[in-house]
């Protein structure tokens, strides 16, 4: 041959080594979509507090035994009840008007044998250490979305959007306009229902 | 120039393949750019409980703990009873600390103070078990906690 052309290189198995990559990187992958219920734990304290006195009518007790029945204030509760229980404890707003402690935006029974004010009102979950994690998420979720409910509601009526679908898209990143204005009156609202949930220490077996 | 004329053929001609590792690669970047490799196999069974009330992990100021039973092949070994991984080993609740501390000092320096620790628990463990983690948590000061749910609700079945 009098030509010397460099001959190409045979790019037809190209394609076989990219679909074995394309492969394992699909068997591989794992999109990780973790979400979850976020608490904050209580700091250790160096001194044994003294007990603060909470009275019986503003304490909301659930309490979930080792086969996973729950007792709400004394009665036997199904899992799906316990939402719309705990909405009307912490939206009851008992105290009379004219009371420091009466709550203007309640929209409760107002019946004086139960909360005074949201801002008083502890739910208080006592497990039992056999209890299943499966019970025991349930019932952390239910009393969260009765919070997310009453928050909802807030801010709708204040501002016009809900709370969590704002903290939603703050959280995603996705929020459009003014984060700062917005933050504020998000804590606004959480001031209007503040969490309370209070966690015993799990009982053992059999006391 | 005979060479370059080209004779009608009447057959069909072949489908051009010539994008296609174009194509492949396209996807190929696309899940290598996704991909997280799983960095801890799983010794605990893991499925987790329902919820719909949730909040999004931030990823990088995070600490995993599992717990549940031991997995299947592991079972002759370990029995039945919950147990507690971090990393890829199993801890005993008094090394959760050391563990712990371990992790956190892989994270970014800036984000260490505002580590969340994200619990992994199998809907069958005993609450006692999650209980006991989230005391040695107290005593280490790491007092962000989230539960990993996966989406839905229990009071729905």
């Amino acid at each position: 041959m009098a030509r010397r052309a460099t001959p190409e290189v045979n790019a037809g198995s190209m394609a076989d080594i990219a679909f074995l990559l394309l492969i394992f990187f699909l068997v591989t992958t794992t999109i990780e979509k973790d979400k979850g219920i976020a608490r904050q734990l209580p700091p250790m304290e160096e001194v044994e507090p003294e007990d603060v006195i909470i009275k019986q009518k503003n304490l909301f007790v659930v309490n979930v035994n080792k086969s996973d029945q729950l007792l709400v204030e004394e009665e036997l509760m199904d899992l799906k009840d316990l939402r719309q229980a705990a909405i009307a404890f912490l939206d009851n707003g008992g105290a009379p008007a004219g009371d420091p402690l009466y709550c203007s935006y309640c929209k409760g029974q107002r019946d004086p044998a139960s909360s005074d004010n949201p801002d008083k009102a502890v739910i208080s979950v006592q497990n039992d250490r056999l209890t299943s994690y499966k019970m025991y998420i349930a019932v952390q979720n239910e009393l969260v979305a009765a919070y997310n409910f009453l928050r909802d509601r807030e801010s709708q009526r204040l501002y016009g959007w809900k709370f969590t679908e704002v903290k939603k898209a703050i959280d995603e990143g996705s929020f459009q306009g003014d984060e700062e204005a917005v933050q504020e009156k998000l804590e606004n609202i959480q001031q209007l229902f503040p969490m309370k949930l209070s966690e015993a220490q799990p009982k053992k077996q059999g006391q | 120039m005979s060479k370059f004329t080209k004779k009608k053929s009447s057959e069909v001609p072949a489908v051009n393949t010539a994008s296609l590792p174009d194509i492949v690669f396209m996807l190929l970047f696309f899940f290598m750019v996704v991909t997280v490799l799983r960095d801890n196999n799983l010794l605990v069974q893991n499925t987790l409980p329902k919820a719909d009330q949730v909040e999004k992990l931030k990823k990088d100021r995070s600490v995993y703990i599992y717990a549940g039973k031991p997995s299947q092949r592991y079972q002759d070994k370990y029995g039945t009873e919950g147990k507690i991984q971090i990393g890829d080993k199993y801890t005993d609740v008094g090394n959760i600390k050391f563990a712990l501390t371990e992790l956190r000092a892989k994270l970014r320096p800036e984000l260490q103070d505002k580590v969340m620790v994200a619990l992994k628990v199998d809907e069958e463990t005993n609450t006692g078990l999650v209980s006991d983690i989230k005391q040695e948590l107290r005593e280490l000061n790491m007092l962000k906690i989230i539960y990993i749910t996966t989406p839905g609700n229990e009071t729905e079945n």
